[in-house]
Formats: structure tokens, sequence, C-alpha cells
């Protein structure tokens, strides 16, 4: 199991990638082998805003449904149309394989999220 | 794995989709050893068999299986079943697992000639598989000396198979391609796996899973007992009426209320192709233009041959026709759906 030392991580298991005031987020290895197969990927809309921790999108595998947060409050600014008929991908290539793009609030609290190091010790022990 | 009827049992081996694939493609084998088995035999077996199940089974000979529902006095369904027939006085009867110690309990109970026909539960001295798809002859053609190219659909045969004594080999299936279920005496069934296995190489033979055994039926539109048919709703919403001889000398168990509650069962079972990604799921409720629950989801998933969300609802009767629209609430958004004539997926025809 993978995590790129490059991107962050939320306790929910979301990745995040950082540009500037623009954050990229999507599953995490570990996330996607949990859920296993997945079938239909319900984004957001460009324009819409979140809180931090709202429920932002749903993944949606042969087995299980599993809710994305939202890893700080934000504007959508792109979604990944590719995985509208290849959501399958996200297990191939979950971090090729992006969901959305948030433009961050003032107070985006990115400080609270993990490290790759952190992260991988968290997933060894659950 | 899962546990399943007592069983520990497979979803998925390497994929759904991929499994899914592989049986439309070219063929599968499935583990169904989990299905459970009655032996009827006797003088009376054949008509106490007409009393508790729904269909003409005096119109079959030796060597012929029938799809039958048993139903209970209320015109529910116990059990949907398939009847083999081994010789005039001999029947095995495969049921679903998940019924079997009730099905058992109720043919006992409700057996119409005790002195005539004796019900015994061979559930355990069976093992099952599947070999489906359109490559399934020729796996199964390289296991048995059986000439199963000229087998017609829905006939069986006793021989040898994977080398083992005293099997029955019968063209049936559940997924909607061609296909053979063999029944194999359970103390050598184990040996047998790997050979098919080795046998249906040439063809990229898989073991297929649960969750295609799902998605395959979904698509092929055959009812699962529990989901589309229980206790409680009658063959005919769920568009049983070819298995349904209402007026078979003597009627059945349940005939009476079948007939009587054609008029007052307000829902009925249609097949739905989704417009758009959303995957209808069950237990979701169908609801009208303005939100009023009109019928709920009995079977949902993303079908991998239809590439979209396919399901069967139970729905009122008069929005079931084909060609409606319909909206399944999935997770409070709206997925539009069609009501589409029989299923999406239809069986090939015989190849023999």
């Amino acid at each position: 199991m993978k995590f790129p030392e490059n991107l962050l991580y939320t306790s929910h298991d979301e990745w995040v990638l950082r540009d500037g005031d623009v954050i990229t987020v999507g599953i995490s290895d570990f996330a996607q082998d949990a859920l296993g197969e997945l079938v239909h990927i319900e984004m957001p809309e460009v324009g819409d805003t979140f809180d931090a921790e709202d429920m932002i999108c749903e993944v949606e595998s042969v087995k299980a449904v599993a809710e994305v947060y939202a890893p700080c409050s934000g504007e959508v600014v792109a979604i990944n149309d590719a995985l509208e008929d290849a959501a399958e991908n996200v297990n191939t290539a979950p971090y090729d394989s992006w969901l959305f793009k948030l433009r961050i609030g003032d107070d985006a609290p990115l400080a609270a999220l993990m490290s790759a190091e952190a992260y991988a010790a968290k997933v060894a022990d659950s | 794995m899962v546990p399943f009827a007592g069983f520990d049992m497979p979803v998925m081996y390497s994929g759904v989709k991929s499994e899914h694939l592989q049986v439309r493609g070219a063929v599968g084998l499935f583990d169904v050893s989990h299905m459970g088995e009655v032996r009827v035999t006797g003088p009376r077996a054949e008509d106490a068999l007409m009393r508790l199940l729904s269909n003409a089974i005096k119109r079959i000979g030796d060597g012929q299986a029938q799809y039958n529902a048993m139903c209970n006095p209320a015109g529910g369904v116990v059990d949907d079943v398939f009847v083999y027939r081994l010789g005039r006085e001999d029947f095995l009867i495969c049921v679903n697992a998940s019924n079997r110690d009730k099905d058992f309990a109720w043919m006992v109970e409700n057996n119409p000639h005790p002195d005539g026909a004796t019900f015994v539960d061979e559930g355990d001295d069976w093992a099952q598989v599947a070999i489906q798809g359109p490559n399934g002859v020729d796996v199964t053609a390289a296991l048995t000396d059986i000439d199963v190219r000229s087998m017609r659909r829905h006939t069986l045969v006793s021989g040898t198979f994977a080398g083992v004594v005293g099997c029955i080999v019968a063209r049936t299936g559940y997924t909607g391609e061609d296909g053979f279920e063999i029944f194999i005496p359970a103390a050598e069934a184990a040996d047998t796996w790997p050979k098919i296995i080795a046998a249906g190489a040439e063809w990229g033979i898989l073991p297929i899973g649960l969750g295609a055994r799902d998605t395959l039926r979904l698509e092929a539109g055959n009812v699962l007992y529990g989901h589309e048919i229980d206790d409680e709703i009658s063959p005919l919403q769920a568009n049983l009426g070819w298995i349904i001889k209402l007026r078979k000398p003597g009627g059945f168990i349940g005939s009476d209320a079948i007939d009587a509650r054609r008029a007052t069962d307000s829902q009925r079972v249609v097949h739905l192709m989704v417009t758009g990604k959303r995957i209808p799921r069950e237990g979701m409720n169908v609801v009208d233009a303005n939100g009023a629950v009109v019928g709920r989801v009995t079977s949902g998933t993303k079908g991998p041959s239809a590439d979209c969300g396919i399901a069967m609802a139970l729905v009122d009767n008069e929005l079931a026709q084909t060609g409606n629209t319909l909206i399944i609430d999935v997770r409070g958004r709206q997925a539009e759906a069609r009501v589409i004539e029989g299923a999406f997926h239809k069986q090939p025809q015989d190849r023999s």
C-alpha cells in the first residue's frame, strides 16, 4: 500500500495536494482497497461551497457507499469528469484519480492534516 | 468470504465486473453447493408435487426439469424451486439454501400422500457447481462422456462427470446464459473443482462469486427469493404467471388465493433501467413527481453489461407500464428510471 510523501492525509482517508489556494482531493490507497471495486462517484457541482467536514461527495463500490468529506471549507472549482465512466480508475490509480478541486477559505485548517508517515502509522493501527 | 445459510461463500474472486463479463463472454464456474436438495420418491410422488407446487409437473418426462413456485394458502411464495424428474417415481427438487429447513418442513407437513410419497432432505449429500456462459458446453463436454451438446435446455442426464460417478448434469442456470448445473455426490466433489478449472483453461474459465451471480441474474431478470418474491408477495405480482397453473386439476396449495388476489394486489414487479449514473439499491423508495412513495426497489445494482444502474422494483400497478419513467430516491438524490419490457439481458437461444 502506497502513501506518497508529497501528499497530506485526512482522518477520513482522503488525500490532499495543495497548490496555492487550491487543493486537489482524492481517496487513499487504503480507502480504495477497503471499499473494493468502485462503480460510481456522486460528484459535487462546480460552484458548490462546503464547510470543513461537510459530506462533499460519495464513492460507491460493489459492496459499500462511503462519504468523502471536505478537508476544509471552500468552493468546488473542478471535478474529475473522467471518472464518470471509469470510477474503477480510483482502484487502479488512487493518486492519479483525483475527485475534485477546492478553492479553500481563509481559515482553512490544513495544518490538521497528516503527513504520509503519520497516516501510514494510523492505517497500520487500524 | 461471507457466511450464508451455514456456508462460507465467496462474494468475489477476482472482481465482480470481470467475473460477470467472463460469464457473458466465455465461461465461469460457480460453487453453488449451498443450494438445498430434497428427494421425492414413491408411486404418489408426482401427485404430491402437483399439489405442493404451482407448475404442471405432469407435463415433464424423465430427464426434464421445470421451474416451480411452492406457495402458501395465502398466495405468497414459500420458495421458488427447480424440479428435476429422474424417473417416474423419483424427483430431485433444488431449493434455496436460506429456505432449506423451512421448505423441507413445509413439504413434509403438507404432503397430501404420506403413504405414497416420501420426502428426504439430501442437502448434505450433494455438492453443486454451475458452469455458465457461451463456452459452458465446451467445458462440460470435456469432462463427461454424456453427449451434452445434444441436450436441450432444461433437460438432465445422470452419469460420470470429472471422474465422479452418480452425477446429474442438467442444462439449466440462473445467469441468463447457456450452461450447466451439475449435482455431484458431496464426498467426492472437492476434487472436481481443479479438474473443471483445468478443463476450462482454454476458454479462460474463472471462478465466479456471489457478487457476479447476483448482477448476472439481475440483468437476466431472474427473481431472487427474499427480494422479488417472499411469503407475502404473490407470484403473479412477480411476473411468474408462466409457472402458475391455476386451472390444473385439483389446483395447488395457494391457487385459490393467487386467483383471488389478481383483483386486489395493487403492486407488481417491474424491470428498470436508470438514466444517468446513479445506482439503485435494494430498499430504496420509488417516488412520484411529488415525492410520494409509489414502490420500492427489491434488487438493484450497476449492471456490468448494461453499464448503467438496473433494478427490479415493486411499484403501483398503474405505474408499471413499459416505457414509464419512475424516480428512485438514491440517498436523497433522484435517479430517473425507465420501465423496460422483460429484462435487460435476454437469454441467448440454445445452440443445440
